[in-house]
């Protein structure tokens, strides 16, 4: 389940179908607005690169308008979204005859709440198969899916020793052992509408899509949303202005997907890692035998080395060739052993020679024969002396057209990450196939009712959706058209944002208390840039929200800087030095929490002690060192403007969770 | 409805023969014949595809599982005698590249 975006506000729209004038001039308005500030925003940052950098001070100077470049860019992503951010018609008729299965996701959640789930689903009206996919092996469960007549999977023994990949293993785990045409994803906690696939069905009658999204929606969030759980702005016109541009994200939950989309994505993706793989694995094993021919120092195994660096020059040269790698490989495992028999049969006659000429006539040992057997014990894997050599074993290896180091050999949902379904969405892209986001709320669940087990949530978001970019960057995948690549890029790059908030809490704190100052003016040159800018960016987010309220998403955005930044620097740790993520899995109830949980917004504090000492120090270094006095409203107003984005951390870390009172739909 | 039929031709060497369609619905039973044989020792597999009349990617993943249960288990799988639409989704999907369809069950294991 991700929500990529950071903007979480309160309150859905009714799902009603807007009148289509309506709409296109609402549009026209918005690209005009989007276009607006646009200019603005690039007439500010050019004039901010060109004419107002302090370079004296260029340590804060420069990181401050970076900040402030990166802020643009993102605006300029926002606004492309919005570009085609349009409610889609009415849903088509729903296919008849389909073939569905339902699987309800689960490892740890209470059964009641997996089981309140499944009930639901199997009252869903489509015809359809209902499967728990419980990645916790509870037999409580299993009974308890038996007595309710839905299908139970768990890991089967190929699982065991094997990478688990978590829900994406999950999920394809049930691919393997089910057979519906689609395939209907929900979260533990996600209780679906009856209606859920019949109006989503339908779109499935183009034969390219492969992925419905709907929304996802909580119901244990009170109106005032002091977490911001609820992402209406995500699951509303950032959705439906991604699906514009052909790029409507899988988000983990409540949308339902093509098996033959799927099923092609881990074929094809077999087929290059496997191809990959065996070729690399065999120019390594090419460099290790080379390498020990050079120090082997008795012939017999010089010999079997330069057989087998042969046997792998061949095999090289055969799949470059096109050849089938199965094929390959297979022959040049039959080689190798090939080899090992000739070897124990040369050693088995020195000894029987040896045994003749002392007299040992009835030894009975012999190299053929009914004694034949005896080779092929010897030289087998395990006891061959041929196969003992290591950069034999690394050649061995490199014969695995299994994917032996995986449980499956397919893998439909994608195991580059902790967010499976953005990086399956990718690649269905990539590989040519559509997606819709069908904006209507048709299954509810539950959010975290705790500020630990939501910041843990959106840690892993953040974590996954990084890992994605570094892994396999949208802007380099082929297949991709550029918009739907600046789509994925455009949430990857929102997650940076704490970066640039770090910048934007020092720079103010840094002029205030020491008079330290990135920007050469403060006079009208800076506010007639400045000024129209923020305005126009304020009232773009309020035009293309449409009334939904954005502030508490804008606040989060803010005030969770240190997590984004942790998120970051971990992915990057765990991408390029293979560190692990400290994953977890999010808790779905007991969540709430009786404590002040102030360990968690440490560093949160120490901004907010240093903002408000900084304006302290401003205003008595205005009155008495009598400092520039524009310059130090600009950072007072600036650092109350912070105070009160971060001020949405009072209200979570008081929250004790859900107590009945709803935000409307 | 697609069946599976298993025959010793040899030493070693079973072949299965599928009737009808390998798709989605039929794969899981693929699945379960070859994870069948293998366990009863027959690991040098030929799924035999003459009377496969249409295969999708389901199927192509049941083929690519078996040969993984085979190779894992000391034995190989090949395929033989795809007919039209069965090369074409080898083709399509590049697993031509990893598979060799050889021209009858006969031939596939003279090694």
């Amino acid at each position: 389940m991700t929500t990529p975006s950071v903007l979480t506000p309160t309150v859905l729209t009714p799902s009603v179908l807007p009148d289509e004038a309506r709409e296109n001039k609402r549009l026209f308005l918005l690209r005009l607005w989007i276009v607006l500030t646009l200019l603005l925003g690039g007439n500010y940052v050019v004039w901010r690169w060109l004419a107002s950098v302090n370079w004296s001070v260029w340590w804060i100077s420069v990181p401050l308008v970076v900040a402030e470049t990166y802020s643009v860019v993102d605006l300029a992503l926002f606004g492309m979204t919005m570009w085609r951010s349009r409610r889609r018609l009415a849903a088509p008729e729903p296919l008849e005859g389909a073939t569905v299965d339902v699987f309800i996701t689960t490892y740890n959640e209470p059964v009641d709440l997996v089981l309140t789930t499944a009930q639901a689903a199997e009252n869903i009206t489509y015809p359809h198969r209902t499967w728990i996919l419980d990645d916790g092996d509870r037999s409580e469960l299993r009974d308890a899916a038996e007595t309710l007549g839905v299908g139970y999977v768990t890991r089967g023994l190929e699982w065991a020793g094997k990478p688990r990949h978590a829900k994406a293993g999950n999920l394809n785990n049930a691919l393997v052992q089910t057979t519906g045409e689609y395939i209907l994803v929900l979260d533990a906690d996600m209780v679906p509408e009856p209606q859920i696939l019949h109006r989503t069905l339908g779109y499935f009658s183009d034969d390219k899509v492969a992925l419905v999204q709907t929304p996802q929606y909580f119901n244990n969030v009170p109106r005032s949303d002091p977490l911001g759980s609820q992402a209406p702005l995500f699951y509303g016109p950032i959705q439906e202005g991604k699906d514009g541009w052909g790029a409507a994200f899988f988000c983990g939950s409540n949308a339902v997907l093509r098996r033959e989309a799927l099923m092609e994505l881990g074929i094809l993706g077999y087929v290059t890692a496997t191809e990959k793989a065996v070729i690399g694995r065999l120019k390594d094993a090419r460099g290790a035998v080379r390498r020990a021919m050079r120090r082997a120092s008795d012939a017999p195994t010089r010999s079997a080395l330069s057989d087998t660096s042969r046997a792998i020059a061949v095999a090289l040269a055969q799949i470059a060739n096109g050849e089938p790698i199965a094929e390959v490989t297979y022959v040049l495992q039959s080689k190798l052993t090939r080899l090992s028999s000739e070897a124990v049969s040369n050693d088995l006659a020195q000894i029987a020679a040896d045994l003749d000429s002392l007299g040992f006539a009835d030894h009975g040992i012999s190299a053929e024969g009914e004694r034949g057997e005896l080779v092929a014990l010897l030289s087998s894997a395990q006891l061959s002396p041929v196969h003992e050599l290591p950069p034999v074993q690394t050649t061995v290896r490199a014969t695995d057209v299994a994917r032996s180091e995986e449980a499956l050999a397919v893998l439909p949902m994608a195991t580059i990450s902790v967010t499976e379904d953005m990086a399956t969405s990718m690649r269905l892209h990539a590989n040519g196939w559509k997606s819709v986001f069908h904006n209507e709320i048709l299954a509810e669940g539950l959010a975290p009712e705790g500020l630990d087990a939501s910041m843990t949530q959106r840690l892993r978001w953040a974590q996954g959706t990084v890992q994605v970019m570094l892994k396999e960057n949208p802007l380099f995948l082929r297949g991709l058209s550029w918009p739907q690549r600046l789509m994925y890029f455009s949430t990857m790059w929102s997650y940076l944002s704490g970066f640039a908030t770090l910048v934007y809490i020092l720079a103010p704190v840094l002029f205030l208390t020491a008079g330290v100052l990135p920007v050469t003016s403060y006079a009208a040159p800076f506010f007639l840039r400045f000024l129209p800018f923020m305005v126009a960016n304020q009232l773009l987010f309020v035009i293309a929200s449409r009334g939904l309220p954005t502030w508490r998403g804008q606040q989060y955005t803010m005030a969770l800087f240190p997590l984004w930044i942790r998120a970051c620097v971990s992915a990057a740790a765990n991408v390029f030095a293979g560190a692990p993520l400290s994953f977890a899995v999010t808790p779905k109830s007991g969540t709430r929490t009786e404590r002040v949980e102030l360990r968690k917004v440490a560093w949160q504090l120490v901004a907010v002690v240093a903002l408000v000492v900084a304006a302290i120090a401003g205003v008595v270094r205005l009155f008495v060192l009598h400092s520039e006095p524009i310059g130090t409203l600009v950072n007072i107003g600036w650092v109350v403007f912070d105070l009160v984005t971060m001020s949405v951390l009072v209200g979570a870390v008081r929250y004790r969770g859900f107590s009945g009172e709803k935000g409307s739909r | 409805m697609t069946s599976f039929q298993v025959d010793e031709v040899r030493a070693g060497v079973s072949v299965i023969r599928v009737e009808g369609r390998l798709n989605m619905v039929a794969a899981p039973e693929l699945r379960d014949v070859v994870a069948q044989a293998v366990a009863s020792g027959r690991t040098r597999l030929v799924v035999d595809l003459s009377g496969v009349e249409f295969m999708d990617s389901s199927g192509l993943g049941a083929l690519i599982g078996a040969l993984k249960t085979t190779r894992q288990a000391g034995g190989d799988l090949r395929i033989a005698s795809p007919g039209e639409q069965v090369t074409m989704v080898l083709q399509l999907s590049n697993v031509d590249r990893i598979l060799k369809p050889y021209r009858s069950s006969d031939d596939a294991f003279t090694d």
